[in-house]
């Protein structure tokens, strides 16, 4: 079934994603055009196979317990839009 | 001065003291310098930081320290972060991004004294087959400029090309390395997934990323290999017994190998060209004693579908991250949503957003089954196909790429999409695989891909040596070169 402007619209606000208008009408046709190749995959033959997350299968170590430099407050901020004091400045998240 | 063109030559005149790490240095850059305006390889370049990691690397071959390739310049892709060297996986959201530390690869750069050239173009995060999306500039093949070195490693790969770089680095998560290499007539090598570490490789889709080498010859990409191949405790999926063996660097006969060619790859969707030169190899390795028995791996032909999926997926989880708060510029929007949307809108370019949706789309309720779940149950069957070969053969033979190079700008981003069915296998089940020039369509390269089992990097790159003396192309340049 091919994807709305609406179902557009919400991906595009689940994925954090400004668009305009005339962005979410070109999205709609791209992703209606991949999305009929993504049928393909559902007359696959796939019982008995479990998924695969991962290229080599690994079993999990246990690390050694040592400490470790990590980056400077200096260096971690370095990149960032705003800093203060040795902070990340970030929006307002909770509205008074 | 004269300098030969392949590392392993250069190395060789670097020890015996032929000429110096400086000359070397300043040789590349001044190829970069006077060729660098019309193909477009780097996007950064800084020659006072290339010629002093080249005095370092100096300074060790003279106390007798140091490497197989101290001194030998390398080119690395924009998405591999180096301390202190701006680092921009070709995207405006990076567009300031100095990187406070150096990636795995950078540091074994360092203590291995390779010095880096500069950081090159590629398809915006990785996600292209032309790096047409760079968010800065077209690359151009050095074969001819009208057309494409391929993608998403397509500085790389054309700075070898070129003669810019003897050996680079790129990464390769559905045929990102091996693709442009086939592409412009150099030797790209994907290692097994967990070999070389992607501690500080901007991710893309993290189950299928993987960094490899260019190199003008085999032997040039198994020591670039060497190099950077080993455990890293920083990368989880870091494996344990990841260095290149001494067996990488033997040239094994290809009498006696066997091959496998997918039926699926020699198809209408590889063009008839490219058909006629894999057939001429297959003819070649047969009377050389070889066997190649024609296979078929029908999961292939839903490989795109499943790489799709699985990979956008991955990608917009991964780029979860740009969201102007850490790093990169901010947008200004009232609240904290507001400002991550705009900034996400504003910076990404449009096959990044594209490929944000549909894995955004493909995570959501209702959807996860259907496609996530399904598309990892492909992935599984798929490298079941292919496992069960390995008792049979020494490698899968096929061509890398269904085309030679293409005219910049001609090719829509969906026919774009379907060319890397030769190469997703591998990135799918991890497998190492490497590309070599095989001949000439068109007057363009067409390169041969042979692809082994999970740790078989070894034997790939020596059956690959025993390939490539038999077809005697390389090192191959392009007429003006």
């Amino acid at each position: 079934m091919p994807i709305s402007l609406d179902e557009v619209r919400h991906v595009a606000r689940l994925a954090r994603l400004d668009l305009d208008e005339k962005e979410l009408a070109v999205f709609q046709g791209e992703l209606n055009s991949l999305l009929v190749h993504f049928q393909d995959l559902d007359g696959a033959d796939l019982r008995g196979y479990l998924p695969k997350p991962h290229a080599v299968a690994l079993s999990n170590v246990m690390a050694d317990d040592v400490a470790l430099a990590g980056l400077t407050r200096e260096a971690a901020l370095s990149n960032a839009a705003r800093s203060r004091a040795g902070l990340f400045i970030v929006p307002t998240i909770i509205e008074e | 001065m004269s300098l030969p063109i392949t590392a392993s030559a250069l190395a060789e005149g670097l020890r015996t003291r032929q000429f110096s790490a400086i000359e070397v240095a300043q040789h590349f850059l001044q190829q970069i310098e006077v060729r660098d305006g019309e193909l477009g390889c780097f996007l950064t370049v800084e020659p006072e930081r290339t010629l002093a990691q080249a005095q370092m690397a100096q300074d060790m071959l003279d106390r007798g320290e140091g490497g197989p390739l101290t001194g030998v310049p390398i080119a690395l892709k924009d998405n591999l972060i180096t301390h202190g060297q701006r680092t921009t996986a070709a995207s405006k959201i990076l567009e300031t991004y100095i990187p406070p530390f150096d990636g795995d690869v950078a540091e074994a750069l360092v203590s291995g004294g390779i010095p880096v050239l500069g950081k090159t173009n590629l398809d915006e995060f990785a996600m292209g087959t032309s790096t047409e999306n760079s968010a800065y500039q077209v690359t151009r093949n050095p074969w001819d400029t009208k057309t494409s070195p391929g993608g998403s490693s397509g500085g790389s790969a054309a700075s070898v090309a070129g003669g810019l770089a003897p050996i680079s680095l790129g990464s390769d998560t559905g045929g990102s390395i091996r693709q442009p290499a086939s592409l412009t007539g150099t030797v790209g090598f994907k290692p097994t997934y967990g070999r070389v570490s992607r501690y500080g490789l901007i991710a893309f889709a993290s189950s299928l990323d993987q960094i490899g080498p260019f190199g003008l010859t085999v032997e040039d990409v198994a020591l670039a290999a060497q190099a950077i191949m080993r455990h890293d405790h920083r990368d989880s999926t870091s494996l344990l017994d990841a260095a290149l063996k001494p067996d990488a660097f033997k040239t094994r006969s290809v009498k006696g190998l066997r091959f496998a060619l997918p039926s699926e790859t020699m198809g209408e969707e590889t063009e008839p060209g490219v058909r006629t030169v894999i057939e001429s190899t297959v003819a070649r390795l047969r009377a050389e004693g070889a066997e190649v028995d024609e296979v078929s791996l029908p999961s292939l032909n839903l490989g795109i579908t499943t790489y799709y999926i699985i990979a956008p997926a991955e990608a917009s989880s991964n780029l979860a991250r740009f969201d102007g708060i850490r790093y990169g510029p901010r947008a200004d929007a009232a609240g904290a949503d507001a400002i991550i949307s705009a900034t996400r809108g504003q910076r990404f370019g449009h096959e990044v957003k594209l490929r944000i949706m549909v894995g955004t789309y493909a995570l959501s309720a209702g959807y996860f089954d259907a496609y996530y779940v399904r598309a990892q149950q492909m992935r599984a069957k798929m490298a079941a196909e292919i496992d069960a070969l390995w008792s049979k053969y020494d490698a899968v033979i096929s061509p890398t790429s269904p085309c030679v190079a293409f005219p910049i700008g001609e090719i829509d981003s969906m026919s774009l999409k379907l060319m890397d069915f030769c190469t997703i296998p591998a990135n799918m089940g991890g497998y190492p695989a490497i590309s070599l020039p095989a001949g000439l369509s068109k007057g363009l390269p067409v390169g041969v891909q042979l692809m082994g089992p999970v740790m078989g990097d070894e034997g790939v790159l020596s059956a690959a040596r025993g390939l490539e003396q038999l077809l005697d192309l390389n090192p191959m340049r392009p007429p003006n070169v």
